[in-house]
């Protein structure tokens, strides 16, 4: 039973990866996931991608300023997100899709929220860069 | 979900299978695993990708229910993907012919075409560049025109008929066509028209092109439009149209809940034969009292945008 649970576990993994790398861009380097932990210092609700920074602290106590993008609005309230999603100050747990030039931005796939609901971006099916509203 | 610490597993579970002796019992486990995601994959799929704006229906909503008759020569009303919001969503291009590389997909350009087409440089589509190189003119919120705003980022329509117009209210940055159906012509040279209604203004090259319509047949209603400012984009995959653009849009009335547009290019100049860029587009019709969400293109936002993402993602 525990084999074939493994097992489910792994498939389902590489097909989510699978599911999620069909909308390509250029910046982003696709398939690759990084979980952070870090504070609220702006929610840019905007056109035409919203706009989260927050700030992450490393184990010497050193911070990077993280700028994650999303969709525009209306491509968002419909999976609940709303102006009024963070606050600064907010403590956040961001999991993102990073840029692959090493330069602390990516797109948001979900944030786990202070009070332990979690905010899930959709499909990632609109282009960066402007390009989009 | 802790996609880190989730590859890791499938990483040491991967390492310990070559250790485990392979019995047939978890070869067919790991089968019927895998029969069993991919049977779930195009719903998990479907589930992601799927947005519903609030208050709005979709055929999904209605499985097995057959819709009533079409009404005669009737195509108002609020519309939305008959499949759901994400279905407009077309990055990569025109629905039925995205810019993917397929041989199936390349365009009919001229040389002229492809000498346009090799000019534009998209975010998107298979000769997409970083966003900082781009020059798609939608960015800086200049106009998206038509017909890209149906062939790009698309999303609720309004349509209004009245005596002698055909009204199409589109959300992406609220804005309206009119199509004419008081029985005057398309102007052969919109640059020099040899214009007919003495009260009208003569058309010059627009974003949103000039538009006149007829019903072929009681459910079917057909618009030509020319008149194009060369400015704009086909689509989000940079396809270019020249002065000499025509487009034939088709709306089909199905039924009650139902109607199926098509856009059909035609342009001599950049294409050697018309190309379909949706084909019968389904929409379905949406409760009077639905509020269309408002979708603007906002200058300032875009520039903070751009400084604080566009530009260091794309060094």
């Amino acid at each position: 039973m525990r084999r074939m649970l493994v097992t489910l576990a792994s498939c389902v993994v590489l097909l989510s990866s699978a599911l999620a790398a069909h909308h390509a861009t250029a910046v982003f380097d696709l398939g690759k996931r990084l979980t952070l932990t870090g504070t609220v210092t702006e929610w840019f609700w905007a056109n035409p991608h919203c706009l989260l920074r927050f700030d992450v602290k490393n184990d010497n106590g050193e911070t990077t300023h993280w700028v994650a993008e999303t969709q525009a609005p209306p491509n968002m309230t419909p999976f609940g997100w709303s102006k009024q999603s963070f606050a600064v100050g907010d403590q956040i747990k961001v999991t993102l899709e990073p840029v692959k030039n090493g330069q602390p931005l990516g797109r948001i796939l979900q944030v786990l929220l202070p009070d332990g609901k979690t905010l899930v971006a959709g499909a990632p099916a609109i282009p960066a860069g402007g390009a989009q509203q | 979900m802790k996609y880190v610490e989730a590859d890791l597993k499938v990483r040491l579970y991967t390492v310990r299978l070559y250790k485990v002796r392979l019995d047939s019992r978890a070869i067919i486990t790991a089968i019927a695993a895998m029969a069993i995601v991919t049977l779930l994959a195009p719903a998990i799929s479907g589930q992601q990708g799927f947005r519903r704006t609030p208050g709005a229906v979709y055929d999904r909503d209605f499985p097995g229910k057959k819709s009533g008759p079409a009404p005669r020569r009737d195509i108002s009303g609020i519309w939305e993907f008959a499949n759901g919001g994400a279905e407009g969503i077309q990055a990569d291009g025109a629905k039925a012919i995205p810019s993917d590389g397929k041989p199936e997909h390349e365009l009919p350009f001229t040389p002229e075409g492809r000498k346009a087409f090799t000019a534009n440089k998209p975010t998107f589509g298979f000769t997409q560049v970083p966003s900082a190189l781009t020059n798609d003119p939608m960015p800086g919120c200049d106009p998206q025109g038509f017909p890209r705003i149906v062939l790009h980022n698309a999303h609720h329509e309004q349509i209004i008929q009245t005596t002698t117009q055909v009204v199409i209210l589109y959300q992406f940055n609220k804005k309206w066509r009119s199509i004419w159906t008081d029985g005057r012509k398309l102007p052969s040279n919109p640059e020099v028209p040899a214009w007919e209604i003495k009260d009208s203004p003569p058309p010059e090259a627009r974003f949103w092109g000039y538009s006149v319509g007829r019903w072929v047949d009681d459910y079917t209603f057909v618009a030509d439009s020319n008149g194009f400012d060369d400015r704009t984009w086909l689509d989000n995959a940079g396809r270019p149209h020249s002065d000499a653009l025509h487009i034939i849009e088709t709306y089909h009335r199905v039924d009650a809940d139902h109607l199926e547009k098509t856009i059909t290019i035609d342009d001599p100049k950049y294409y050697t034969r018309p190309w379909v860029a949706l084909d019968k587009m389904p929409y379905r019709l949406q409760s009077a009292s639905l509020e269309i969400p408002e979708q603007e293109c906002v200058p300032s936002e875009t520039a903070k945008y751009n400084q604080l993402f566009a530009s260091p993602a794309a060094k």
